[in-house]
Order: C-alpha cells, then sequence, then structure tokens
C-alpha cells in the first residue's frame, strides 16, 4: 500500500502500517543522531528544549548552509541508524515519539520498543540527501549548535511530501531486517 | 606558478568528487534498477533521481561529504611540490565554505569539530611517484555509513582463499543495509595491516566492471560477486537480488605466516574524481 500522511499521524493510523508499505509525510521532522541521542537520554520532556512528541524522528546529520541569518538544507539523507540502538527504546518510550526515519534498520530491541508503543520505523534510501533536502520546506528552529556541530544538533524541519519510505519495521515487531 | 588558479582547480575537482559519480557507477546503477522490483527498485529509482539532482544543482549528493582522501602520483619533475600539500588544504577549507562540505573532522580527544575540514592527518594525502612533470590526483570522499564497516582480519594461512571468501562474506553479512547497499567492495589480500587495508581502499579506485588484470584474481572477483549478491541484502537492506555492483581485489605478497584480509565496502554513492596539474600549474579536472 501507498499511504500519504500528515504529522502527527493517529495511533490507528500506526497500526494499519506494515512493512514494504511505501509513505510520504508532510509535517515536521527533528534531526538527532549520536550525541543528541546521548543528551536526551540524560533528559525528561520537560527539561527538552523542543516537543518531540508530534515529529518524527530522523536519523540525519544534515548539510546546511546559512545566508543571511536563514538557515538552508542542501543535502540531508539519513544516517546508519543502528549506532542508536542502545538508546532508541528510551526515547520512544520517554517522548512519546511515534515514528522513526533512517537508513539501514535497527536491532531488536527498537523492534520490541516499537511494538510496545505502537510506533514504526521508516527507511529512506541512503545516500539520497539532495531529493531529501527538495521535500525539505523551511527550517523551524535549531538546538544545541553550539555545543554539538552541524551534523550532531537537532535541527527541526518542516517537510513536505517526503519520500518515498518504506516502513521497515512496523508495530507488530516485524522487521525487513531480520531475515538477514 | 598561479598558486590561486591551482587552488580553484583543486575547489573544482572536490565539487566534482561530491556532485557527481563517474558514469561507470551509473551505468550500473541502472543494469541494477532494471534488474531489481519492489522495493529494491524504489531505493535504485530514488538513487538514481538524487544523482541527476545533484548533477544538475551542484550540490553534494549525499550530507555526508566524507573524509577526503587525495592520491597523489607526483612526477619527480614537477617544480613545484613542496606547495601540494598547503595548496591542496587551503582548497579543502574553500570548498567547505563554498560547496559547501559539512565539517567532518572531529578531534578525538575533546570531541570538537574543527569546523573546516582540516584536522590531524586531514585530509589524507596518499603520495606516489612517476616520471615526468605532472600530476595526477584521484580524490576518494568516503561516508562513514560504508567506511564503519571496514574489517581487517588476520586469517591462518592454511584458511587459504576459501578462508578469505568466508571472511569478506561473513563482513558484508554483518554490514547488511548499513554500508548502503548496492556497494563496492574493495578487498586487499596479502602484505601487513596497514598495506593490506590501504590495497583495499586502492582497490575501490577501478572503474565498476573492470577486473584484474590478472586472470585468477579476477576469477576470485567474480566468485566474491556471485556470492554476495546470493545473501539477497539488497538495495538498503530491504531485500533484493543486487547487494553489490562490483567486488575489486589487490594483493600483495604475504609473509608465509600471515594472511591478512582487508575489506574496504564503498556505498553506491561511489563518489571520486580526477585532475591533472601541469608542470606551469595548469589544471584540467576529468
Amino acid at each position: 500500500m501507498e499511504y500519504h500522511a500528515t504529522l502527527p499521524v493517529s495511533p490507528d493510523f500506526l497500526k494499519k502500517l506494515h512493512v514494504n508499505d511505501i509513505l510520504y509525510v508532510t509535517g515536521k521532522l527533528f534531526t538527532a543522531r549520536d550525541c543528541a541521542h546521548e543528551k536526551m537520554r540524560a533528559m525528561n520532556p520537560k527539561d527538552l528544549p523542543f516537543d518531540p512528541s508530534g515529529m518524527a524522528l530522523y536519523h540525519c546529520g544534515p548539510l546546511m548552509k546559512q545566508e543571511q541569518e536563514k538557515w538552508i538544507v542542501v543535502s540531508a539523507g539519513p544516517t546508519t541508524s543502528s549506532r542508536m540502538e542502545d538508546v532508541e527504546d528510551i526515547i520512544l518510550d520517554r517522548f512519546a515519539v511515534h515514528m522513526i526515519i533512517g537508513k539501514g534498520g535497527m536491532g531488536k530491541r527498537t523492534a520490541k520498543a516499537l511494538k510496545k508503543t505502537g510506533s514504526v520505523y521508516a527507511a529512506f534510501p541512503g545516500g539520497v540527501g539532495v531529493l531529501a533536502a527538495e521535500k525539505i520546506t523551511g527550517v523551524s528552529q535549531v538546538f544545541w549548535l553550539e555545543e554539538l556541530g552541524m551534523p550532531e544538533a537537532v535541527w527541526v524541519l518542516d517537510v513536505q511530501e517526503f519520500g518515498p519510505l518504506v516502513v521497515a519495521m512496523d508495530s507488530t515487531g516485524r522487521s525487513l531486517y531480520q531475515r538477514l | 606558478m598561479d598558486e590561486k588558479h591551482l587552488k580553484s582547480g583543486l575547489v573544482q575537482l572536490i565539487l566534482k568528487a561530491e556532485t557527481e559519480i563517474p558514469p561507470d557507477v551509473v551505468a550500473a546503477l541502472k543494469r541494477a534498477y532494471k534488474e531489481e522490483t519492489g522495493s529494491a527498485k524504489l531505493q535504485l529509482e530514488s538513487m538514481l533521481t538524487n544523482v541527476e539532482l545533484a548533477k544538475k544543482k551542484r550540490c553534494p549528493m549525499c550530507q555526508d561529504t566524507g573524509i577526503l582522501s587525495f592520491f597523489i602520483q607526483v612526477g619527480t619533475d614537477f617544480p613545484k611540490i613542496g606547495t601540494l600539500k598547503g595548496i591542496i588544504e587551503q582548497a579543502v577549507v574553500q570548498a567547505t565554505k563554498d560547496i559547501p562540505l559539512r565539517p567532518n573532522t572531529v578531534d578525538p580527544m575533546t570531541s570538537k569539530n574543527h569546523g573546516d575540514n582540516l584536522g590531524f592527518y586531514l585530509p589524507h594525502l596518499l603520495w606516489d611517484f612517476e616520471a615526468g612533470n605532472k600530476v595526477h590526483i584521484t580524490l576518494l570522499p568516503k561516508g562513514s555509513g560504508s567506511e564503519n564497516m571496514s574489517a581487517l582480519g588476520f586469517l591462518s594461512p592454511s584458511a587459504g582463499l576459501e578462508g578469505v571468501k568466508q571472511f569478506v562474506i561473513s563482513q558484508v553479512k554483518k554490514a547488511g543495509g548499513r554500508p548502503c547497499p548496492p556497494i563496492i567492495v574493495g578487498v586487499g589480500i596479502g602484505g601487513s595491516a596497514d598495506l593490506v587495508m590501504n590495497l583495499g581502499k586502492r582497490a575501490l579506485l577501478r572503474p565498476v566492471g573492470v577486473h584484474h588484470t590478472d586472470s585468477l584474481i579476477a576469477t576470485l572477483e567474480m566468485e566474491l560477486l556471485e556470492m554476495i549478491n546470493k545473501t539477497g541484502i539488497g538495495a538498503m537492506g530491504l531485500g533484493g537480488k543486487i547487494t553489490a555492483l562490483d567486488v575489486h581485489v589487490e594483493v600483495a605478497h604475504r609473509h608465509p605466516a600471515s594472511l591478512p584480509v582487508g575489506v574496504v565496502i564503498q556505498c553506491w554513492a561511489d563518489r571520486r574524481a580526477s585532475m591533472t596539474i601541469n608542470a606551469d600549474g595548469s589544471w584540467k579536472v576529468d
């Protein structure tokens, strides 16, 4: 099946998504990779400078440029998701994030957390940075840029029809990466 | 020699390497697209669209603009050998600002990002010498998604070539979808720990579809390619027939008691570009 969804999506919609479904999302994503995950692991939702619920978590360290104070996305494909495997279950559980976007897949621990929280993992093709940037219509906010640097900072991005995403791990615990 | 002009040539080299992939890789991706179905085909379609977009917009095709390895063949009669390192470094700083490139050099002790893609030992310059007065440079920017999947093995010599094959396949399986397949696999066999990894990386400089001139090595390459494509990992690990576009092997003689194997995996975005610098400083990016 192919779906075009606006974030945040309902729990019922998430349940409907199965592995190999194609998905395009419109709404807000926030980028987080190794360092942002580590920071979030040590924080409560009320301490976080942004509200991640309702957004999709995008494993991405974008290439950005600044023109007259305004941030522009140059290239923003996904980073390897498995590096976040040890933390992702905590993020899913604590921050009410229900959609992870990344590449290369995640392990059993995350699969279990996706099932528990009724969430999905969707894959965007790796290395496809310019196509991803074309689907990003704006940069709303950036957090921890000074401290973490461009790739590791949290960027809140507005996206329009972001995809094609392939649902690769669904809320029933199924994973396209399991059979490998 | 006009050093400013030479620096602009090196910036052009970096721009070309980051925004275009060579025709041999594009052709191989198109062949894979034709053969695949379902999710794997969709991945390849997006990759090919991205290749077009990156070239048209002159934007780096992947946000991970990588670690920059410059393979430099210096003609021993080139008049300004001593200035090359400095000019390359200046070009990297300029390219980081102008193209732009993602700042990818982090101090391992403090975790501070240097911000300009310079740092201890980076960019990585690999020097070789040749006769004549020209300089040939091939730039291989390589992202960490694939580089993190590199592996060094010291097999028992009795394991033989069969052991080498098993080692390569096990590394490719372990990597799964993480290095952005369809991959190109560089394999070094023989030598020492550092030499075998260097051979694995140098193997990636050979165009996709070109086998080793030694028929025994070429046969090994074809066998490995077939074995890798039987894993079913497929494009981005979502399952499929094409997991690798090619396998390239380079060998060194080995110590009687050692059988080192170096596996260097390259992502589908197999970015590389070359340039020639003439004795008067004029240049051409191929």
